[in-house]
């Protein structure tokens, strides 16, 4: 038996590779969404363009605005000297803030009293604008620790510490580019395995093979190795890419990720052959695995948590793999999961996998003719 | 001799009539068309938000006092925040581990004691940075939670506390920092670009699959009529999905549209038949249907997806992407969409990107025309 | 070419007809060398005559999500018919086709026949001076083949249309007027079809010999020396000889006196072949060898089909069909387009389930029975059906590993399939990339390397030229004597004449069963031996 599930698998590889278009598929769009999502697809903000209006001529002033310029998150990109100003700078997009400083700013300092620091931000786009004002406010907050300190004024009562775990920097990269191996992967194994079926069903070559003796056992089995080898390598040079080129440290055990890897690809490749089985034409295929991605990508918390969805919605994520899947790959590079650790995410894996495969299985029975 | 009149009504008419029969008979252009921006509308507009609400947190007093039920109180009444007591160390660091809570704040045994006597208690603030952005977001939320804290406890003395440099923020568009505000107009560029780019692509693929094109070809039809007979139908699909989503927008979402509605129709306009362009140059080259849909994905969605602005700024990325965008039109599109939506008729925007619309549309349909003949 | 005349483009698949074809309709440019249609330049005014001429791709170009109103109507709109000519040129085309009580029905929703007619009357909407027909009678049924000639020679006549047609079947080349014959993308030449007759004038020849089976008569003729061409016609095989003169028997078969040998009238397709041929076409290969079975054609049934039905919801596509199968025969299954041969074919399979009745082969249902029941039978699909991005080579290794076959046996037989099927040097090829004659030699080697007792062909020749076909027969006929049971099915009559028996559907019953040599009356051939064979009248 296995000696016929080897060749079949044989086949499935040269058929695949061989193949212009599908070796295209394999390997042009992962390279492709690898390096754009890697680098295009961060929530960080670098050299933000701002405009200040400075009414004030004091010194003090000048020491806050320079920490704006030593900043690298900011950019200054024009001067304003008219309140009227502001709205076109703003509105057509030149500047995403301005900083407004009142006439006595250095003054009200001076006499200990309030200093008002006005921040017009573009609302636009709302998350880079909530990050935008949490960078100044850092800013504003150091700014004001050091004044108290020279001028003695009474420091406040307790000292907040920060520290975040697992990320000190904060780099979004480090979230993103984890997220992409379980993307990619399950990109390619889906498409990889529900084209499968429907090549051969559109080449009439699925006939031929089910004429031999092959059992349905054999033949589904000889789609499914194929799909984990693949799935397994493209995992595997996304990992490494991760570590070696953009340098995201990987704290956990290999082993933890590719158990957790291994229950992923079961079920994609579940899903994948389910849609294959009911897919006649590839062309229906890769629209089946299209509809299941998108979904499958929004709902994972591959790029916004789930936390934050309605409560409907996040119920509806306990049937997402990726989303198990990507809570494995995180935990284990950045928070250096172990197997202990990952079991929640390892046991619904594993069902959602047998589950798929199972049906999957039937499908394959019941839809042979 | 003359080839005649490059475009004669009947034939433009009788093709116009055969793609609106296929369209309104094949359900997968009417679904491409209408449901798949009903799903992709509704799996955004609810299942995207980047505003944390309700993050657990866990508080750790080690001894509890009132000082530091005065301070907790402020978590609980904060729609921020849904915090969790622990008297120890370990059980919320492991909590965090475990993903069960998002932030540690930990008030350690001698908070109370030195609070009391006038020194400076340390209050240690861990966040999960795992998820940057929400990291950030949590750090922000805890920043203002202490900056509020400290002002009770200062006027609770009868010693108002001031900061030196106070922070008045003012966001524009959008006060509420509501993200489903520019996700949803942004997300109508993604869905104009599957419907212009990836359908067309698709149809004109099929044609050749079925070898109907080939039949086409070597009828009387000019080039621009075939041209034409596929750009027409198309572009009033497009802009029946367009309509479509902006009622979505507006009265599912409640998304603001400040801007004019004709506005929005002109640009969208200009971004269709760009997009309509690209897809047919794409089908120029893939002659089936798997290669155009792979290699329209590939150039139209995925850009439009992630270097539009749609959802991450342009601004912050690297220097070569940051060129790269501006062959995209969707970001041009992007920018437009979210200014009309949000911040109204502002030209400054609205031209500038407008120009550069019609320019890549006149760029591609010149290359569709250029590149399109009648010979195989 | 003469205006008003029907012109055949004749040759072997892939030798540029349909090249040629988008050459004249401007579709391709050439090369080198000029082409003028209706006195128009082609590269440079490719639209002019796009306008006088009407063509007609392999696939008819239809939209099958269209009605075939809205088809016509899209194609007159497309040709400029101004519409008060319309209707009645409608009624014209719908009289001709027959397809007046189908307009409202989708185009994908018609028969391969009914889809050839309404391509034909979407490129006649405006009357053109020249028709281009890219091989319009392939994978459809004798009797629409037959319905379309009449059509195109009604045109002809009525209205002095030019017709250009391309087709790989001989039969039809004879009806045309002028023939030419391309090979290799070369002119061989071109003339009347009599005219190419003439040139094997007094060099054919049917050989009966009623003590010899007929396929082992033609087994023993194809290979005598001075035999260009020796197929299977009625109850003996038909001759072409190098040169002409009466042919003595002694010298074909020595030792054979029971053999009769008479002239008959020469047909263009003995000269097709004795024009190829003696340019350098392949030669008859040795017939495959396989596993002897001593039990020659003897009374054990091993494909048994009783009561069989097959319901696709409520439309029976098989109707209650018994017939039987003996070990060493080659039992045809014929019939036209839907006539419910291939849901048979694909039941006697074990690729679909029958709704009713039983079916056994080698005393199994293969549906149910253990996978080594399929073990025992070899299958070629219609359509090359093979891993087309895997070289030859890798086919029959996957195929060979499939049935079983391992280690020295294994290598043993791939080694065996490439030397018996001259496949040795393309090897390495990439089998999509094959031709025709080549990929159906595959696909037979790929189906043989487990030495099968049952071997189940569909169409195996259909599309594919006269040369190829020969050496298919010349193969399956090697196997049958030595007792390879072969089920065929075909709507070709030629190659219902290699069979040994034969049972004929319709509409999902067996109208006819018997043997081709002595016919019943039903499906006594028209007139001349030439003539696409004549369906039993379908109600």
């Amino acid at each position: 038996m296995w000696r016929r599930i080897i060749a079949l698998t044989k086949k499935e590889f040269l058929a695949l590779l061989k193949d212009k278009r599908s070796r295209f598929v394999v390997i042009v769009p992962p390279l492709v969404q690898l390096l754009i999502f890697s680098y295009a697809a961060t929530f960080d903000l670098n050299r933000i363009p701002y405009a200040v209006y400075n009414e004030d001529a004091g010194f003090a002033s000048r020491q806050l605005l320079a920490r704006f310029v030593g900043s690298a998150n900011f950019e200054l990109a024009g001067g304003v000297d008219r309140e009227g100003q502001i709205p076109s700078l703003i509105d057509s997009k030149k500047v995403m803030m301005v900083l407004h400083l009142g006439p006595h700013f250095t003054r009200d300092l001076l006499l200990g009293r309030s200093a008002p620091l006005q921040l017009i931000v573009d609302g636009r786009n709302s998350n880079t604008a909530a990050v935008l004002v949490g960078y100044v406010r850092s800013i504003v907050t150091d700014f004001n620790e050091s004044w108290a300190e020279t001028h003695g004024l009474p420091i406040s009562p307790a000292r907040l510490e920060m520290r975040s775990w697992f990320n000190p920097n904060l780099e979004s990269r480090w979230f993103i580019v984890p997220g992409i191996v379980g993307l990619l992967t399950l990109v390619v194994t889906l498409i990889v395995t529900s084209l499968s079926v429907a090549r051969e069903r559109e080449g009439g070559t699925f006939d031929q093979l089910l004429v031999t003796p092959l059992r349905p056992l054999e033949i589904l089995l000889g789609k499914v190795l194929p799909g984990f080898i693949i799935g397994t390598g493209e995992g595997s040079f996304i990992i490494l890419m991760a570590v070696l080129w953009f340098h995201v440290p990987l704290r956990g055990s290999l082993p933890a990720l590719y158990a957790g890897l291994f229950l992923f690809l079961l079920s994609a490749i579940g899903v994948g052959l389910m849609i294959s089985s009911i897919a006649v034409t590839q062309q229906q295929g890769l629209l089946g695995a299209f509809l299941f991605l998108v979904p499958a990508v929004v709902l994972s918390g591959f790029a916004t948590p789930i936390a934050n969805m309605p409560a409907f919605i996040q119920h509806l994520t306990l049937l997402d793999p990726l989303r198990y899947f990507l809570l494995v790959i995180r935990g284990v590079f950045l928070q250096g999961d172990s197997f202990g650790l990952l079991w929640p995410q390892y046991w619904p894996m594993a069902l959602i996998g047998l589950v798929n495969l199972a049906a999957a299985g039937w499908l394959f029975r019941h839809r042979l003719y | 001799m003359k080839d005649g009149p490059p475009i004669q009504l009947m034939r433009l008419k009788g093709l116009m009539r055969k793609e609106a029969v296929q369209i309104l008979r094949d359900p997968s252009s009417l679904g491409i068309a209408f449901i798949l921006p009903l799903v992709l509308l509704l799996i955004f507009g609810y299942g995207v938000s980047l505003d944390a609400e309700h993050v657990p947190l866990a508080v750790v007093a080690e001894q509890p006092t009132p000082q530091t039920a005065a301070f907790a109180a402020g978590f609980a009444r904060s729609r921020y925040f849904a915090p969790r007591a622990y008297s120890e160390i370990e059980p919320a660091e492991k909590a965090l581990r475990h993903g069960e809570v998002e932030g540690i704040v930990w008030l350690r045994g001698d908070f109370s004691r030195k609070l009391l006597a006038g020194e400076v208690p340390d209050i240690g603030v861990f966040v999960n940075g795992v998820d940057a952005n929400t990291g950030r977001i949590i750090e922000g939320y805890l920043q203002g939670m202490w900056n509020n804290w400290q002002g009770q406890l200062a006027a609770s003395r009868g010693r108002p506390y001031h900061f030196p440099v106070e922070l008045e923020q003012r966001v524009w568009f959008n006060p509420g920092l509501r993200s489903r505000d520019f996700l949803v107009p942004g997300l109508i560029a993604v869905i104009m670009t599957l419907l212009g780019a990836l359908l067309t692509a698709l149809v004109v693929a099929r044609e050749w699959e079925r070898g109907t094109m080939e039949a086409l070809l070597v009828t009387p039809v000019r080039v621009p009529e075939i041209l034409l007979g596929k750009l027409v139908p198309y572009f009033l699909l497009g802009m029946g999905g367009l309509l479509f989503s902006v009622a979505m927008a507006v009265w599912l979402f409640a998304v603001p549209l400040r801007g004019s509605l004709w506005l929005l129709l002109a640009a969208s306009a200009l971004f269709l038949l760009t997009a309509l362009g690209m897809g047919l140059l794409i089908s120029t080259v893939a002659r089936n249907q798997f290669v155009a849909g792979q290699v329209a994905i590939i150039v139209t969605f995925l850009p439009a997806f992630i270097l539009s602005g749609f959802i991450f700024d342009i601004n912050s990325m690297p220097v070569p992407i940051q060129l790269l965008t501006h062959i995209i039109p969707a970001r041009y599109y992007v920018a437009i969409l979210q200014t009309v939506f949000l911040a109204g008729n502002i030209w400054p925007v609205v031209l500038p990107n407008g120009l550069a619309l019609l320019v890549m549309g006149a760029f591609f349909l010149t290359m569709v025309r250029r590149r399109t003949s009648k010979r195989l | 070419m003469q205006p008003g005349t029907v012109t055949g483009l004749v040759g072997p698949d892939g030798e540029g007809k349909t090249t040629l074809m988008r050459l004249v309709c401007g579709l391709l440019v050439p090369d080198r060398g000029q082409l003028r249609v209706l006195g128009f330049d082609v590269c440079k005014e490719s639209l002019k005559v796009q306008e006088t001429l009407r063509y007609m791709p392999q696939r008819f170009g239809l939209y099958e999500d269209l009605t075939v109103q809205a088809n016509l109507d899209l194609y007159a709109d497309l040709q400029g018919v101004e519409s008060a000519e319309r209707p009645g040129r409608y009624a014209e085309l719908m009289h001709m086709t027959g397809l007046g009580p189908f307009t409202g029905r989708l185009a994908g929703a018609l028969s391969g026949g009914m889809k050839q007619k309404l391509g034909l009357a979407c490129t006649l909407v405006a009357p053109p001076r020249l028709l281009l027909l890219d091989e319009p009678t392939v994978g459809v049924d004798p009797v629409s083949r037959r319905e379309l000639w009449e059509i195109v020679y009604r045109l002809v006549q009525k209205q002095g249309l030019t017709v250009l047609l391309s087709t790989a079947y001989l039969d039809e080349a004879e009806r045309c007027q002028e023939v030419i014959v391309m090979h290799q993308g070369r002119v061989h030449g071109q003339g009347a079809p009599s005219a190419f007759s003439k040139q094997v004038e007094g060099r054919t020849f049917q050989a009966t010999a009623p003590a010899l089976n007929k396929r082992a008569l033609q087994a023993r003729l194809a290979g005598a020396p001075g035999v260009i061409d020796a197929i299977i016609h009625r109850d003996g095989v038909r001759l072409v000889l190098e040169q002409p003169g009466t042919p003595d028997s002694e010298t074909f078969l020595p030792g054979e006196t029971r053999i009769e040998v008479r002239p008959v009238k020469p047909r263009f397709e003995d000269s097709f072949i004795a024009l190829l041929r003696g340019r350098g076409g392949s030669f008859l290969p040795p017939a495959a060898e396989a596993k002897h079975i001593p039990a020659a054609a003897g009374e054990e049934e091993v494909i048994l089909v009783e009561h069989v039905k097959r319901r696709f919801g409520d439309f029976y596509a098989v109707n209650g069909i018994s017939f039987a199968v003996r070990r060493g025969e080659v039992f045809g299954l014929l019939g036209a387009n839907g006539a419910g041969k291939s849901t048979t074919f694909r039941m006697l399979c074990g690729l679909l389930p029958a709704s009713e009745g039983k079916l056994l082969v080698a005393g199994r249902d293969l549906r149910t029975s253990a996978a080594a029941a399929r073990g025992r039978i070899g299958y070629m699909a219609q359509r090359f059906s093979l891993y087309a991005d895997l070289s030859v080579r890798e086919n029959l290794r996957f195929f060979s590993s499939a049935y079983g076959l391992r280690g020295g046996v294994q290598r043993e037989r791939i080694t065996w399939a490439l030397r018996e099927f001259e496949l040795g040097p393309r090897a390495e090829s990439t089998s999509g990339d094959l031709q025709l004659g080549f990929k159906q030699r595959l696909a037979l080697a790929a189906a043989l390397m487990h030495r099968p007792e049952i071997l189940f062909l569909d169409e195996p020749t259909s599309g594919v030229d006269p040369l190829a076909r020969r050496e298919f027969w010349h193969r399956i006929n090697g196997l049958a004597e030595k007792g390879v049971t072969v089920l065929v099915t075909t709507h070709f009559m030629e190659e219902a004449e290699y069979c040994d028996r034969l049972v004929i559907m319709a509409r999902g019953k067996i109208l006819q069963k018997g043997r081709p040599r002595r016919p019943g009356p039903a499906f006594a051939p028209p007139s001349g031996p030439n003539r696409p064979w004549r369906m039993p009248s379908l109600p």
